[in-house]
């Protein structure tokens, strides 16, 4: 396989692992498996599946492409890539 | 003139003229500089501008409106648009600012190598950015109705003029810094009156904290049951409670990810990075200040709800109403928002006091008569401006607010009006009508195109199909069906060809366009729906604004189907592709 194809494959190993979290979170938590989150509660009064549809899916989103980005710059280097 | 009115002419007026300054400091002279701001823009400055861009009257005005209506079932708006920003960071921005052109439509059409794509793209692009204008222009028209104590049809009017005025003259270049600037105003005016209410009823200073928080007025329990046990005794929805299908709620969040991901206005600010590197951390810083009023929403909205019953429907609920609003001592809040025909009461039980109660309530008054509600409406979209002034904050933040939602509206609409423009007078008129077109005339013929989208979203605005936040989902709906599927399958389906790609948009965009006219109307003209717009007429239940997303299922489906019929794409197509999957070798921003 050449280096090419290599650098396709990680960045899409990588782009599916930050797309499971980030379906996880939302779809997942937020709306599929909301209720049964509902009956734990986290800081203070915020009744777990309800926090992560309107405050943690959204905290997770952010930290998730500066994951992605720093990765990706990662790859860049290793696979000789980079733009400089 | 009362001071309220003051400070609102004088903080509107200041915001303006800064917008003004700074547009003519940087005027657009160049088409590349009206298209695309200016190389080199950093990306924490960039990420500034495209949140201003990005966050519509439909975010400012609209959304914490529908959380205080909606509660937990409008958390699919928190959740989709910004979940949109993880798809477009990792499945398109880097790759389109490899590519380097100046539209969305440019791109399908080399990638796809036909003209036909590229006008089909242009096509798509037209009618999802127009009825996302739409959703600006209702915001607009609420924000200067109230703000000019007028109808909100004049207001509608006045605010088209200033659209106008301001994204003609204007041009992109300009527009970044000036939107670096809307971000400014926008989040301190969103933040500001959070802060104070969020105080006021938890003792919180931060809004997401405060959300849930305990109570301040020493019952000890938390907010959010507060709002649950006072809206269940009123006869409404428990606020925590799932209100709508799961389905729903699913198909619509996806929507509004994906349509995040294929909106052209968005799409073209990662064109302007300097590299690749930075079009990742720019989606990235994007999301970061598009997050710090996302997550401020949902206390606005939970608040602001509260406040509203509590100042209405103080303390008591039923037999003793003594605590009610009285009619001959309404706050001016109220009679002012009244004057817009967005807030409206009626005395039905005539005893001078407002009873504002929930479907299921079955409480019986001093006659023995079953409490009805008398707030007959409450216009989602005015919660927002009016929730300072419920909360009675001082005349300058409320005069911040009025600035702000005028800042976000104004903003997104220049953005949406600028891609509709380019995709006239570069994609259609210099690319395929009348290529040795000169700079000036393309110029003009994008000036001339946004007058006519403006004229056109206007009209369409008098009789919105929905509040501003659920016209703009509409609009995603449409662009996820669309332009995210052909983009996506052109950066990571070397197999997709020409017709492919075509079927694939054709299909994605009419079946879903369809689908939204026949229970909304036919291009939203009132009347013209084909059936009821309810969940028994809904195919397997799928409310039209969440449909994007099955749209954008049968495009992938049409697309990659086609393409295995037909001919691979040419070898340089295939070679174009693997050339953008790679950092390496890209030129600088954009420079025609």
């Amino acid at each position: 396989m050449s280096d090419a194809q290599k650098y396709w494959q990680a960045n899409i190993r990588l782009v599916i692992g930050c797309l499971i979290v980030w379906f996880s979170v939302s779809f997942g938590a937020g709306i599929l498996f909301v209720h049964q989150l509902n009956s734990i509660t986290i800081l203070g009064g915020y009744p777990l599946g309800f926090w992560f549809a309107q405050q943690g899916s959204i905290y997770t989103f952010v930290a998730l492409i500066f994951f992605y980005a720093w990765r990706m710059n990662q790859l860049d280097k290793k696979f000789g890539v980079s733009e400089d | 003139m009362t001071n309220l009115q003051m400070w609102t002419y004088a903080v509107v007026g200041a915001t303006f003229l800064l917008y003004i300054f700074i547009a003519i400091k940087a005027r657009a002279t160049t088409t590349g500089e009206f298209y695309v701001a200016g190389k080199g823009v950093h990306p924490v400055l960039n990420g500034m501008a495209t949140g201003a861009d990005w966050m519509s009257a439909a975010s400012f005005i609209s959304m914490a409106g529908l959380i205080a209506f909606k509660g937990y079932d409008a958390s699919v708006y928190l959740m989709g648009w910004t979940g949109g920003y993880c798809l477009l960071a990792m499945l398109l921005a880097p790759y389109l600012r490899k590519y380097g052109k100046f539209t969305v439509p440019e791109f399908i059409g080399d990638r796809f190598y036909s003209q036909t794509a590229r006008v089909v793209a242009v096509i798509c692009l037209i009618v999802a950015s127009l009825t996302y204008v739409i959703g600006q222009m209702k915001g607009i028209g609420v924000a200067f109705s109230r703000f000019l104590e007028m109808p909100f049809e004049t207001g509608l009017f006045v605010g088209m003029g200033i659209v106008f005025i301001y994204a003609v003259l204007g041009g992109m270049k300009g527009v970044t810094y000036t939107q670096i600037a809307q971000y400014c105003v926008l989040i301190f005016a969103y933040t500001v009156p959070a802060v104070f209410i969020s105080l006021s009823l938890t003792g919180n200073a931060i809004p997401q904290l405060g959300l849930g928080s305990v109570m301040a007025d020493g019952s000890g329990v938390h907010l959010l049951e507060k709002m649950d046990q006072t809206l269940t005794d009123l006869g409404f929805a428990a606020y925590t409670a799932q209100k709508g299908s799961t389905i729903n709620m699913f198909l619509l969040t996806l929507s509004l990810m994906i349509g995040t991901a294929g909106l052209p206005h968005v799409i073209t600010r990662f064109f302007t990075v300097p590299k690749v590197r930075d079009a990742r951390s720019t989606a990235g810083w994007s999301l970061v200040f598009i997050a710090l009023l996302y997550t401020t929403a949902p206390a606005v909205g939970a608040m602001a709800r509260l406040n509203l019953i509590n100042t209405i429907q103080a303390d008591s609920v039923g037999a003793d109403t003594s605590q009610n609003l009285k009619i001959d001592s309404l706050p001016a809040w109220f009679t002012n928002w009244e004057k817009t025909g967005l807030l409206k009461y009626e005395d039905k039980n005539g005893d001078g006091r407002i009873q504002y109660v929930g479907p299921n309530y079955k409480g019986v008054d001093a006659n023995g008569n079953v409490v009805v509600n008398e707030m007959t409406k409450v216009d989602r979209d005015i919660m927002v401006l009016a929730n300072p002034e419920i909360a009675q904050l001082p005349n300058w933040v409320i005069a911040l607010v009025a600035a702000g939602g005028i800042a976000a509206a104004l903003s997104t609409a220049a953005g949406l009006l600028l891609a509709i423009s380019s995709a006239i007078s570069h994609d259609i008129i210099k690319g395929i009508v009348a290529k040795d077109i000169s700079d000036k005339g393309e110029l003009m013929a994008g000036r001339i195109a946004m007058a006519g989208a403006i004229c056109v979203a206007g009209w369409l605005g008098l009789n919105p199909p929905g509040f501003a936040a659920q016209t703009v989902a509409l609009a995603f709906g449409l662009a996820a069906s669309s332009i995210f599927p052909a983009l996506m399958m052109g950066i990571f389906a070397k197999r997709v060809n020409n017709i492919g790609a075509v079927c694939g948009m054709l299909s994605g965009l009419s079946l879903t366009l369809v689908y939204i006219f026949w229970f909304k109307g036919w291009l939203f003209i009132p009347g013209t729906a084909m059936a009821p717009d309810n969940a028994a007429n809904w195919w397997m239940g799928i409310a039209p604004g969440s449909f994007g997303a099955i749209g954008a299922l049968v495009n992938f489906v049409v697309a990659i189907t086609v393409s295995s019929f037909t001919a691979p794409p040419p070898e340089h197509i295939q070679h174009l592709v693997e050339d953008i999957r790679v950092p390496m070798g890209s030129k600088s921003a954009v420079d025609h």
